[in-house]
């Protein structure tokens, strides 16, 4: 037996609500973080990823207490995201009840940030989110963008997971823009270059739409996959895509 | 009859609310603080430990934890350490090239594992040995585990004579090939290297198993 194939929900929130929550009918209300985790969990989520959309200060406030009060709730490991810049903001999140952080942009202006919070937390707490597209020109054909994949960071998608690796970062969180959104699969050629470069867990996400693009994400390299949308609509349960993994021969929990 | 008192040590190491609710959702009443009087009194102490092994040992030493886990179990009084919380339970651990001595109460040395990939990151099976009173019901679940170091060589020297309760019961993991402890129960002193607080209702068994030892 080995380690199990991560399957991770992303949810996304804003001042404390989830944006696009799921209609499932046994849902009270589809926006309340805190249930829909206690629902991602019921289904076998083998960890939460939360993504703060928030652009005010009050709103950052208010998905504090949003961490707080799922990790009072649900028992599985807890990542948050979105708006993390200094070590002091990860020291809060942790606090608050995170087990991980995702840093994004704030390390692309400032590497060193990920060697600051892997000193001081372990690089265990540290995921680093890489928006990568693909770019003519660039070493490995993969560039890092910002703005949500609408602007080029200017560095090598693969070149800067193995430096934030080297820097301490303990996992990358690889979003594909190209596949993002398109449901027609993961971008298995992205997942197989940063595999090759790094020695770090890497979490595949972008273009799931189906049980059956789950599988060659895996064969490609990814330890775990992440879905948002498909999880959101409930186009896929949990419980499919642990079945999809499972009849394809890797371990799942 | 009174729910067991635990306290979980609070030495400045990371995220101890989800070891708090887990441990209270297991049945305790459960402190959480630095007092060496307190962690001495409560019925069961759990040392947990986040981050980096030297950092960990520090803010230990920093609050004299090391002597009252050694007193707990001079008295047998149980223990029960957490990821680096049980790392630091042995006599070293080397990260990054640097040594650090631990609390010694099992010989061995922390390491990095051999292994592909690093961290080992997820839902891993464990190998339990018949008799375990700490995975009882959940011998055949996943546990949570996120850690780069661990204890690949089982080194306390016990013998046929050593009392029954004392046998220590060693459960091991394995990762890309390499292989390591995951748990021991020793007399009064248990350790996980997973997380029993974030492996949903198999590590709330677990935690139910040990809370429940203590009465």
């Amino acid at each position: 037996m080995s380690l199990a194939v991560r399957v991770i929900p992303c949810l996304d929130v804003d001042a404390g609500r989830v944006v696009k929550g799921i209609n499932f009918k046994e849902l009270r209300d589809a926006g309340d973080p805190v249930e829909l985790a206690r629902t991602y969990d019921a289904e076998g989520a083998d960890e939460l990823t939360f993504l703060d959309i928030s652009a005010s200060h009050e709103g950052r406030a208010t998905t504090l207490e949003m961490v707080s009060a799922t990790a009072e709730q649900v028992f599985i490991p807890l990542t948050v995201g979105g708006g993390i810049r200094t070590v002091d903001d990860v020291d809060t999140m942790l606090r608050a009840g995170a087990d991980k952080i995702a840093v994004n942009t704030a390390a692309i202006h400032r590497p060193e940030l990920v060697a600051e919070i892997a000193d001081r937390f372990g690089n265990q707490v540290l995921v680093l989110s890489v928006d990568a597209r693909r770019a003519a020109g660039t070493d490995s054909g993969f560039e890092v963008t910002t703005h949500g994949g609408r602007k080029s960071a200017g560095l090598d998608a693969i070149a800067w997971a193995v430096q934030a690796a080297e820097l301490g970062a303990g996992e990358i969180l690889l979003n594909a823009m190209d596949a993002d959104g398109t449901t027609s699969g993961f971008d298995l050629e992205l997942i197989r270059a940063v595999r090759r470069e790094v020695s770090i867990p890497v979490i595949a996400s972008g273009g799931a739409g189906a049980v059956e693009h789950f599988p060659p994400a895996v064969e490609a390299g990814a330890d775990a996959v992440l879905a948002a949308t498909v999880f959101h609509f409930g186009t896929l349960r949990i419980g499919d895509v642990k079945q999809g993994l499972g009849d394809a021969g890797y371990p799942v929990r | 009859m009174a729910p067991p008192s635990v306290v979980v040590l609070d030495y400045g190491s990371g995220n101890l609310r989800s070891a708090v609710r887990a441990v209270e959702r297991a049945g305790a009443d459960v402190t959480l603080t630095s007092d060496l009087d307190a962690a001495m009194d409560a019925d069961g102490l759990l040392v947990p430990g986040v981050g980096a092994y030297a950092a960990c040992m520090q803010g230990l030493r920093a609050i004299r934890g090391e002597r009252v886990i050694a007193r707990r179990l001079s008295g047998g009084r149980p223990v029960l350490g957490i990821c680096v919380g049980m790392q630091i339970l042995f006599e070293r651990g080397i990260e990054h090239g640097v040594e650090t001595d631990g609390c010694g109460e099992w010989p061995g040395v922390v390491e990095r594992l051999q292994a592909p990939i690093v961290p080992h990151m997820g839902w891993n099976t464990v190998e339990v040995p018949e008799g375990s009173r700490l995975f009882a019901g959940v011998e055949d679940e996943r546990f949570y585990f996120v850690h780069s170091y661990g204890v690949r060589d089982w080194k306390l020297v016990t013998n046929d004579r050593t009392p029954a309760s004392h046998q220590p019961r060693v459960i091991w993991a394995e990762h890309g090939g390499d292989r390591f402890v995951a748990a021991v129960e020793n007399g009064p002193l248990w350790a996980t290297q997973f997380h029993p607080e974030k492996s949903g209702d198999a590590g709330a068994q677990l935690l139910k198993n040990w809370v429940t030892s203590l009465v």
